[in-house]
């Protein structure tokens, strides 16, 4: 607590306003932009003729034949991707936690997290399709194929690839929220207790420890449930087409050279908001539900076992999660360079530069234009973190549970549900189609994640420091500059990290923000995705996860040069 | 009061209606008040009330009168009062030499005669040239030194103490602690000390305040 910095002069300042200034960038949008959904989807538009109140939309969206598949799949691939990745996520840290392979898994993480969706979707769609990696590592020999089989894998119409999509990019997120609730609370104490009751370690995990853990990740796992429900760009790759997703088939009518269609496309978009609140409350009931159980379960006092099974299953089923990523990247990059590939050969004839060359023209510019706007938006984010974070300190603002909340509203609230709103106010406001537009857009989505990954070191650091800085006469600047910002280079450039990686994933918010305009690198991977050219995606999508791992692998090596004859500072 | 020294005037220190501490004591310069209680008996809080850091979850009256001057409501960076916790503190992303030029005070502007005034501060603690190491290759007694050195740098007209040398093993602790004790008498400061040690109480020598 640097008390003493709550000085009348510094009170007239800006600082003070950062948390509010902070909130109202993140969700006056998204408030504004349900408005701008809701209005049109009851029949109010003025600009395109719009006058009174109706249900005529509704009753359009429900005429549509696809409308009880496209919100089926919608709950069904939300559910079952969230609780899938749950599962595993709990799973590992049960059987493995504290152990070395853990370590391992742990060190995996960031580089795994930091694969933008889309770039992962193309890489799982390029090992499982019927002319994929998988399928060419057992032909002829075991399946008996010299032709890609007639199957239907991709975009099949249960959504399974789509949900396998979502797990293996779920799992990493779940994993790192877990891990960073685990140091919250110190779980080893109550395994250890329980194991010396005779528990057998999974079971002793999941009475002890997770219950504790769940309450600290609820928030994560709606964001991840919401998500799951009305992602755009994994569905257009590995969803199904006819119906599509409901989101997709928003995106459609948004996007509909006639306008009229936009009626129908924001009464669908309230409908999706519908289902997920829906789904919200459901899951929550589940939670209850299983709860009950639980108590049920730790009451009947049984020990457990099969410790072996569980360390096993689970550890393959995170070693086959990790792969899907790991191995479609080196599938894209195999794709990027091949020459003639047919099949069932393992790996092509020949290896090429071409294509890349060829399109390395179209992509500099593209390439720009995803920087300049990454960077804005993670400055921006940052700065606004760092400003809250300090004014919380200097003015003994206890943010509370509710702030968490506000945190993760543009994360739970669809994206589909209010960036359509925003799209459709847009068309009053002439302020989209440009970069400034997009960036802003991109703020909404990048700033939960730098503060949520800045905020818990700026907090543990030890306010003794400030405390001997100020007695040796800095004033309050003097310790956030020269003391706090530099001691915390290293998270702070994490938090930086994420935040680009986070921008740099962004589709839909591109899109509809850009009207089409603003290219990068995911709108331009995502669009090639019906062309079915393998090379040329492997070049967008590699591209576009190049540009995500570098600032992760900048965050590891800055502060361990610059920093290098600084032993204190190496794992801050 | 005209008196030089430090001065508590009836500070009162509450948190949730609990009084945590309730002094009203005189420190002349070169003396050393000890205030000794148990942990959680509010001797850091006093400590954190005269340097200006109190978190705002307290309730604090009571006036800090430094030298003739009423330093209550300064901030903490104009009180001109040092502090010394358990831990040293250095700043771990600057050279110990940094961490010196931190405390030295700003008045002295030459570069030559602050690296100057440095390079004899630290052959004055027995660790001549050691200006370019990193604090975290120190012993524990070096970095104690290193920064009794950085706060006296910066010219403080009062020594707070908490718990300092309690770090340190017996042999260490003895010699940091007449160091300490000796720089605070030479340059006439009052010195407040904080601890649960007796035996910090005894090397002190001076009255003993108690907190319970």
């Amino acid at each position: 607590m640097s008390a003493g910095c709550n000085t009348p002069s510094a009170r007239a300042r800006f600082l003070p306003w950062a948390p509010l200034l902070t909130l109202a960038i993140m969700v006056g949008p998204v408030v504004a932009g349900l408005l701008g959904t809701v209005a049109p989807a009851f029949g109010y538009m003025p600009a395109l003729g719009g006058d009174g109140i109706s249900l005529n939309a509704f009753t359009m969206l429900f005429d549509w034949p696809g409308i009880t598949r496209a919100s089926v799949l919608s709950v069904t691939t939300g559910i079952v991707a969230t609780g899938l990745s749950l599962l595993l996520v709990a799973l590992i840290c049960a059987a493995w936690s504290g152990s070395h392979a853990f370590r391992i898994i742990e060190r995996m993480l960031s580089p795994l997290l930091s694969v933008p969706h889309a770039a992962a979707a193309f890489g799982l769609a390029f090992l499982i399709a019927p002319s994929g990696w998988i399928a060419r590592a057992t032909s002829p020999w075991l399946t008996g194929w010299d032709r890609p089989p007639d199957l239907l894998i991709l975009q099949d119409p249960y959504g399974l690839s789509l949900i396998a999509g979502l797990v293996v990019k779920e799992v990493p997120f779940l994993l790192l929220m877990t891990l960073a609730a685990l140091t919250q609370i110190r779980t080893s104490q109550a395994r250890d207790t329980a194991l010396a009751l005779g528990y057998a370690p999974v079971t002793a995990w999941f009475k002890t420890v997770f219950p504790r853990v769940y309450a600290q990740i609820r928030l994560p796992v709606f964001a991840v449930l919401a998500f799951s429900m009305t992602v755009v760009d994994v569905s257009l790759i590995l969803g199904p087409t006819t119906p599509p997703t409901l989101a997709v088939q928003i995106l459609r009518w948004m996007n509909d050279p006639d306008l009229s269609q936009r009626f129908l496309g924001s009464a669908a978009a309230v409908w999706q908001l519908t289902l997920v609140i829906g789904a919200l409350i459901l899951w929550r009931l589940g939670e209850i539900g299983v709860g009950h159980m639980g108590r049920r379960w730790v009451a009947s006092g049984r020990r457990g076992g099969a410790t072996r099974s569980f360390k096993a299953v689970s550890l393959t089923a995170a070693i086959l999660s990790a792969s899907a990523i790991v191995f479609g990247i080196l599938g894209l990059l195999v794709w990027s360079f091949a020459g003639l590939w047919s099949f069932p050969d393992l790996l092509p004839g020949a290896f090429t530069a071409k294509t890349w060359m060829r399109h390395a023209m179209n992509l500099w510019p593209i390439i720009t234009e995803t920087l300049i706007i990454a960077s804005i938006a993670t400055l921006v984010a940052l700065l606004l973190t760092i400003a809250c974070l300090e004014a919380e300190e200097r003015h003994g603002l206890r943010p509370g549970s509710w702030a968490l909340w506000l945190l993760y509203v543009p994360l739970i609230v669809p994206q589909i549900a209010f960036l359509t709103g925003l799209q459709t106010l847009a068309i009053y406001t002439g302020i989209d189609g440009n970069r400034t537009a997009v960036i802003a857009v991109h703020i909404i989505f990048v700033l939960p994640y730098v503060f949520l990954s800045l905020a818990d070191p700026f907090r543990a650091w030890d306010a003794r420091y400030g405390h001997v800085a100020r007695a040796l006469g800095a004033g309050c600047n003097g310790v956030l500059w020269r003391v706090r910002l530099p001691m915390l280079l290293r998270p702070i450039l994490t938090a930086a990290a994420v935040g680009f990686a986070v921008s740099i994933g962004q589709f839909l918010p591109t899109l509809l923000a850009g009207a089409g305009r603003v290219q990068t690198l995911t709108t331009e991977a995502v669009a090639l995705a019906s062309g079915g050219d393998r090379r040329v995606i492997s070049v967008y999508a590699l591209s576009q996860t190049a540009l995500a791992l570098l600032p992760f692998a900048l965050a590891l090596f800055l502060p361990a040069i610059v920093w290098r004859n600084r032993k204190g500072l190496r794992h801050a | 009061m005209p008196d030089p020294g430090l001065t508590l005037d009836h500070v009162m220190i509450r948190r949730d209606g609990r009084t945590l501490v309730d002094i009203s004591d005189y420190v002349a310069p070169g003396e050393v008040l000890t205030v000794m209680g148990p942990s959680g008996s509010g001797k850091s809080t006093l400590l954190s009330y005269i340097i200006g850091t109190l978190a705002p979850a307290f309730e604090a009256k009571g006036r800090v009168v430094l030298n003739d001057t009423d330093i209550t409501n300064l901030a903490p960076e104009q009180r001109h009062v040092g502090i010394l916790f358990q831990d040293e503190l250095l700043f771990p992303h600057l050279s110990v030499g940094e961490n010196l030029a931190f405390g030295l005070r700003a008045s002295v502007k030459c570069r030559i005669e602050r690296g100057r005034q440095i390079a004899a501060a630290l052959e004055d603690i027995g660790l001549g040239g050691f200006s370019d190491r990193d604090p975290e290759t120190l012993s524990g007694g070096q970095k104690a030194r290193v920064a009794l050195m950085r706060m006296l740098l910066s010219a403080p007209k009062a020594l707070l103490l908490d718990e300092p040398f309690s770090r340190l093993d017996t042999e260490r602790r003895d010699q940091v602690r007449s160091l300490v004790f000796d720089q605070a008498r030479a340059k006439g400061l009052p010195v407040l000390l904080v601890t649960h040690d007796h035996a910090d109480a005894e090397a002190a020598g001076g009255r003993v305040h108690r907190l319970d």
